[in-house]
Formats: C-alpha cells, structure tokens, sequence
C-alpha cells in the first residue's frame, strides 16, 4: 500500500466520516433528551438528499447562480427538520413516550418504512445526481492527486462548525443548557420544571435537520438511490453507540474513526468495505458496552 | 394451554384441508408456513421482551445453506437440506448470541440490525460464491427418496411443512412453559431478581437466540426449496421487519399467532401488493402503529378477548 | 463455640463525595438473627449491597463460610448460599406467584430442561406447601402484577427462601405491611428460618419487631456499626434511643 493510497484513504475517510456525524449527532441528541433511538433518522438524512437535490435543479432551470445550491443545502434540511420531524414529533412521537422501549422501537421503525414508501412515489426509483455543489468547486492536487474541494474541504469544515456550533448552543444558550441537562439526569430537571414538551420538539426538530444536512451535503457528490436511508441509519447507530449514545463529541471521534476505517477497507479490500465500521462497533463494545465516552449508570435496587 | 390445543387443532384441519379445496393456494400456503417458521423465532425472543430487527440473517442463512447443497449437487434428500440449514442457522447464532445476548432492548434490537445488513451486502458482492444480486437458484430435490414432478412435489411439500410446523409448535410451546421458557418472561420484568436467584439471564438469553435462530432457518430452508430460489433480499432489513410486524400482527408471544399471523399476512400480501406495491411498506407501517395504539396484544387476542399472561 | 457464617471486615465505600461505607465490620454465627437499625438513608441497604455482590467496596472483604467472596458477582454468590430480599420487592410481575416460586425451585435445582412445564416441576410440592406456610395458597396462580405491595414483599421473602440459602439479608421485611400483620408475617418467616437453620441479617425500622425477633442488634451510622449486642442492651441505649429510635 503507497502513500498516496493511504493520503487518499485518509481523505475519503475524513469526507466520508464527516457526513456520518451529522447523522449520528442527531441521533445521539434524540436519544440523549427523548430516550428514543429512533429508527426513521435514516429517512431524514434520504430526505433532506432528495430535497437539497431537487432545489439545485430548481435553481438550475429558474437560471439562478448556481452558487445558490449551497445555501440551498442549508435551507432543505431546516426545511425537512421542522417540517417532517416536527410534525412527527408532534402527532406520533408524543403518545409513546411513556411505553416500552420496544413499542417505540416498534413505532419509529414503522414511520421509516412509511418514509421510504414516500421517497419512493415522490423522488422515483432511478438514481439522482446533481453535481453542481461538487463541479462547481473545482478540484486541488494533494501530493500528486486530484481531489475534489467540496469533498475535501467544504464537508469536513460544515461538519467542524456543526460541532462546534453545537458546543457552544449546549454550553451557553438557556434552551442548550436545558438540552444538557435533560440529558445528563431526566428525573432531576423534570422534577424541577422543564417543559419537557418544547424541549423534546425542538430536539427532535434539530436532530431531524441534522441529519437532513448530512443527506443535503451527500448528495453534492454522491447518486441518490432508494435504500440510502437504511443503510445510514444503522452507520449512524454504530457511530452513536460506539461514542456511546448521547455523546455529542464522542460521535465525532467515532465517526471519524469508522470513516477512516471504512475508506481504508475500501482501498484494501472493497467487498469487506461494509463489515469495516461496524467490525469497529463490535470491537469497542466488547470492551465497553456503554461505548467510548459514557458514563456507567447502574441501577439501584 | 387447553384452549391454545383447541384452537392449534382446528386451525390444523382448516388448513390440512387446502389442498383438496383450493389448490392453487397450496405453494402461498407452503410460503406462509415457512414464513411461520421465522416468525416463531421473533416470537421467542419477544418472550424475553427483545426485539431482532436482523432476523433475515438466519432466514438467509438457512434458505443459502439449502442452495449451496443442492448447488453442489451432492443429491441430498430435503429432509436433510432443511435441518442443515436450521443447523448453520443455529451454529451463527450461537457464536453470534456470545456478542448479542449481553445487550437489550435497542442495543440487541440494532446490533441483529446491523449483523443482518452486512450479511445482505456480503450476499450481494461476493458475486462468485453467491450470485450476487441474482441469487442462486435451487433446483427441485427429492422428497423423502422420491423425485416427484412440480405439482406432486409442491402437494407433498405442503405436507411435510405442516408436519414439521405441527411439530415445532408443539416443542416451542413446551419450551416455553419449560423453566427455560418461563425464565424467558422473567428476563423481561425483571433481571435483578434473576440475577439474585443466581441464573445467568444472559445464558437463558442466548439459548433462546439460539433456537429462535434454528427456527428462521428452518423456515429459510422452506422457503428456497419452495420457491426454488434465494436472494440477498432474504437478509434485508425488509425481511427482517415483516417477521417482526407478523409476530406483533400475530399477538406478541403466541405460538399459534406466529402461523395465523403469516397466512393472513401472505394471503393480504399477494392480493393487496398487486393493487398497491408502491403503498405495501406504507400499509405494513400503518397498521402496525395502529396495533401498537390501539391492540397491542395483536389479533389472536383481539379475536378471542384478553387473556392471562403465558398463554 | 458457634461457627462463622459472614464475616464483613472493614468495609469502605465512597461515590464521589458521599461515604457510604467507611470501616464497616460485622460477623454474624450460625443461626443468628441479627437486625441492623440506623437512621434513614444512612446506607444500610448499601451494607447489604455489598454483602451480596451488587456494590464492590473499595477496601476492606466480605467473606462468606471462610471464602472470600468480595469479588465474585451478584449470581456466583446467590449460587454460594446467600439470599436476599429487597425494600421494593423485585419480582416477575408477569409470572404467577406458584412461577416465581418455581423458577427460584429451578433455579437451585438447576433443573432448565426445555422439555419440563415448568409447574410440573418434580419438586413443585415443596412450593405449594411453601405458599401454604406463607397463607398465600389462593393467590398462586394470580400474576404477581395483580397483587397489592404487602403481599409482595412477603412474596419476595418467599422467593429468596426458596433458595434455601444458608444465610439471608431481608431489606426492611416489614415496612409497606400492616401494622396487624407484621407479628404474623415474622412469626411465619422465623418459623420458616428455623426450619431451615437460616442465619438471618435484616434490616429494620420498627424497634416492635426487633426486639421481639432479633437475638442480636447492630446499629448503622456513620457508615460502619457503631454499636452492637443483645436488643435489651441496644435500645435501652441513650445515644440510640435519642438519634435512631427518636424518643
């Protein structure tokens, strides 16, 4: 294996990883105040793809600057956040959250097989591509090869701002701090008074665009074909549950982690690419059950 | 358990029946018992409150088993293909169930996921051994010795399903009233206590895995002998998520349920996804929230009233 | 000279900034029924927790029949001969009370065999009559869901005894039961330990009970034993009859 493979692993990797993030982050965050992992975050991250896709074509036949399919982006999967998970949040999420936790694995499961019938009717079946976010940038010789900026620089840095955007709105905004705190002890902030009903909303409002923004960045570079959602929803489990579920930047070691991985198997041996990251999983959660970064809770008896 | 005999007993003969009356229903049905066959195995685990959304790895597993002996054309009889594939089922699962069987809920759900779809990748480009996409395709064996014509063999094929699932529902009935079984409900109310009793719930846990898994792959081995072909589809999540909605459709934890969930299940199937295949996984899922909401002891329960637990 | 059964030595336990144990000793002889007393939330549960496998303390050993059994899990050591029961009856809500008796049978049996209904068990007389002695026979086949809190915690007792183990720590048998029916209750359950020759430890809060029932009495506070004899010697004691017994 050269060096400029392992440089090209190690970008692709990084692209790649930085998407992944944006899914599981908003996993990880649903998780962390609603106690729900939910299954349709795959579907948003599909969505959020189709949506950003079909606004650059949009854009492109209005014979607007094409410069605009990077807001674009942005807009799609706010778009998508507040309306789609938003209004599931609202009419279905809401009656489950006293049940078993099976039943509400059961009901989100239910909602992504719903979701993936919608994609189907409304985007069709044959691959979407629009690579104007991608051809637009142009590409830059790293050490003798030609990557793309957009992969190389634009995902990577959208995905650091993410992170550190969401840093700062948990740490010093109030409806952060409250976020913070539903997380790290339920019982305590709602024994003293959070609405927990707006907090949930707006959490799952904001992991829903999340993860709409991974899918708008994919698809500037990559086709958009039925079944990306299931398969991004289970990478983005393995990220979240390797971080630990309700690590935000523990989700960020680990995406990281499982991109590169991944990308390395990619170049080593391309069958195997799919047993990479959760070959990843399945090691660290041998070790840690709870994954990387959490912190034991037992139970008191 | 009177009353679960009873009812076992009269839905045998309704469907013993078919043949003679419906014909042409006879492979739908064959499909449906093998479906069955699976959709036991989610039941099992369902005992223990867990939930596997990977179930289609041991489908896959036992259904791939069976088109790789015939493949090899080693002449094996189907009433050795069929235990072969629920043993290779059953040997993944236990080397699996040492990772599986210490995570709950989500986490087990997830992780079955997660196995289950590398699996559907690894059938897809492994083109060489597997077929790829296409599959492989299982010529029709000989059935107890005998080489029988298409009709013949489908006639007996049904047969020989209903007496292994007549067989099988017997044993996991017994199973599950068994110290085993009943450690299976005790997994789901309450591990402390468990725990305190010095039983390792992780190994009842995995002992369920393990038959649950027997039974996918006993119902995949059917299910690619009758249909004469295997497919990556088989391990897709789909797959694994119609198990899931039968056995919930079926009432959760009921062994005549699992067999009257999938007829119903296969019969709405090939009538309703003619009329509306691009609506099927949007009907799958609103019925099933409607269950959730509205009878989550599921049909067998809303037909005959509620019952006590362990029925 | 009676023998040793448990001998906890010098326990200590921090989380973070509480001590939940700091030095806590006690050995308890063949046959004793020792009640420990102590303040709330001073951390008697704690003891038991640790006793028992749940908590593992920083320093100090609990060994059991001169094994040391500090270390092994909640399971090795219910295996070893230690029962408990617990404050809030931890119980299989969806089984009948006649299956969580069975599976407890089963369980010290070692008897999982798949092809066995579980309430053919070749030994379930031995339950049955177990439910007689506790005056819960027509109650058996209800799912412990159904039952109200006291009948639980006698429940519980039950499964723990079940066991038969060799020593049992009872968290609080008594609290969430009447007032009429505690004598009762604890009548039953030291005829049933005395049957068996069970060492009892139990935690308790109504000085009734344990005078009349404890042989020996430890009181909690502090995070260790502070004080210990006879109940006679021990509630008359100023201290005690101020900071535990409030009067």
């Amino acid at each position: 294996m050269s060096l400029d493979i392992i440089l090209l692993a190690m970008l692709d990797g990084l692209s790649y990883g930085a998407q992944v993030f944006l899914v599981a982050v908003g996993l990880s965050l649903i998780f962390g105040v609603l106690r729900v992992v939910n299954v349709a975050h795959g579907s948003f991250y599909a969505i959020g793809a189709y949506v950003a896709a079909s606004m650059g074509i949009w854009i492109a036949t209005a014979g607007w600057s094409p410069w605009l399919s990077y807001p674009a982006m942005l807009v799609a999967a706010i778009l998508v956040g507040v309306v789609v998970g938003g209004l599931l949040e609202a009419t279905l999420l809401r009656r489950i959250y006293g049940k078993e936790q099976v039943l509400q694995l059961l009901v989100t499961f239910a909602v992504f097989m719903i979701l993936e019938d919608v994609q189907k009717v409304t985007w069709g079946v044959k691959p979407y591509f629009v690579n104007t976010p991608l051809s637009l940038l142009g590409t830059v010789n790293v050490l003798g090869i030609n990557y793309s900026i957009y992969q190389l620089a634009v995902i990577p840095l959208v995905a650091l701002c993410v992170l550190l955007g969401l840093r700062f709105i948990l740490r010093y905004t109030r409806i952060g701090r409250i976020v913070t705190a539903v997380t790290e002890d339920r019982e305590a902030s709602m024994a003293m008074g959070v609405d927990s009903s707006r907090v949930y909303l707006f959490t799952f409002m904001a992991g829903a665009a999340l993860a709409a923004f991974g899918g708008a960045l994919a698809s500037g570079s990559t086709s958009l074909v039925p079944g990306m959602g299931s398969g991004m929803i289970i990478l983005s489990f393995a990220v979240a549950a390797t971080a630990g579920l309700g690590q935000i930047e523990g989700a960020a070691v680990a995406a990281l982690m499982i991109g590169l991985g991944r990308s390395i198997a990619v170049y080593l041996a391309p069958e195997f690419d799919v047993l990479m990251p959760y070959l990843i999983m399945f090691v660290v959660l041998l070790f840690k059950p709870q994954g990387l970064f959490s912190t034991l809770q037992t139970r008191k008896v | 358990m009177r009353f679960d005999l009873l009812l076992g007993a009269i839905a045998f003969c309704a469907v013993a029946g078919v043949p003679f009356f419906i014909p042409w229903a006879t492979v739908m049905l064959t499909i449906a018992l093998g479906v069955g066959l699976a959709v036991l195995g989610v039941v099992v685990l369902l005992r223990a409150g867990q939930i596997s959304f990977g179930h289609g790895l041991f489908y896959a597993a036992g259904a791939y088993t069976v088109a790789f002996l015939v493949q090899a054309r080693l002449g094996l009889d189907t009433l050795l293909l069929l235990p072969a594939g629920a043993l290779v089922a059953t040997v993944i699962a236990i080397v699996f169930g040492f990772f599986a069987v210490r995570y709950r809920d989500i986490f087990f759900a997830m992780i079955n996921l997660a196995v289950s779809m590398v699996a559907f990748s690894l059938l897809e480009k492994l083109y060489g051994i597997t077929g790829g996409g296409d599959g492989l395709n299982v010529a029709r064996p000989t059935l107890a010795g005998l080489k029988l014509g298409r009709v013949s063999f489908e006639f007996w094929m049904f047969y020989t399903t209903l007496a292994i699932v007549v067989v099988v529902a017997l044993a996991v009935g017994r199973y599950l009233a068994s110290p085993l079984g009943k450690g299976l409900e005790a997994i789901k109310s309450n591990e402390t206590r468990l725990e305190y009793l010095g039983v390792s719930s992780g190994r009842i846990l995995h002992i369920a895995y393990a038959v649950s898994a027997c039974l996918a792959g006993l119902g995949g081995g059917v299910i690619a002998i009758v249909t004469g072909h295997v497919a990556p589809e088989f391990a897709y999540w789909v797959r694994s998520g119609e198990f899931v909605f039968i056995a919930i459709l079926g009432g959760a934890g009921n062994v005549v349920g699992a067999f009257a969930g999938s007829i119903v299940y296969e019969i709405v199937r090939n009538y309703a996804a003619a009329f509306a295949a691009d609506y099927w996984q949007t009907i799958l899922g609103v019925s099933l929230i409607a269950i959730i909401m509205f009878a989550p002891q599921g049909l067998t329960q809303l037909r005959f009233g509620k019952r006590r637990t362990g029925a | 000279m009676k023998q040793i059964v448990l001998k906890a030595d010098n326990l200590r336990l921090r989380f973070g900034g509480v001590v939940a144990a700091d030095g806590a000793s006690l050995t308890a002889y063949a046959g004793d029924r020792i009640a420990i007393i102590g303040p709330n939330g001073a951390g008697k549960t704690t003891f038991v927790n640790i006793c028992t496998g749940y908590l593992k303390p920083q320093s100090g050993a609990v060994i059991f029949e001169g094994k040391d059994i500090t270390p092994l899990a909640p399971r090795t050591i219910a295996r070893g001969g230690i029962g408990r029961s617990f404050q809030l009856p931890q119980l299989f809500l969806d089984n009948t009370v006649f299956e969580n008796l069975l599976l407890a049978l089963s369980a010290r049996e070692g008897t999982w065999r798949p092809w066995m209904r579980l309430d053919r068990h070749p030994k379930a007389d031995e339950m049955r009559d177990m439910l007689e002695v506790i005056g819960l026979s027509k109650v058996g086949d209800r799912p412990v869901r159904e039952l109200p809190e006291g009948m639980r915690k006698l429940i519980d007792i039950a499964v723990a005894l079940a066991l038969k183990p060799r020593l049992v720590f009872m968290d609080e048998p008594t609290s969430g039961v009447s007032s009429r029916e505690k004598f009762s209750i604890m009548d039953t359950l030291v005829r049933a330990l005395d049957h068996s020759a069970t060492t009892a430890i139990f935690v308790e809060h109504d000085m009734d009970v344990v005078s009349r029932y404890a042989d020996r009495v430890a009181v909690w506070t502090g995070g260790k034993i502070a004080l210990e004899g006879t109940p006679e010697h021990v509630l008359n004691d100023p201290d005690v009859r101020k900071n535990v017994i409030g009067v």
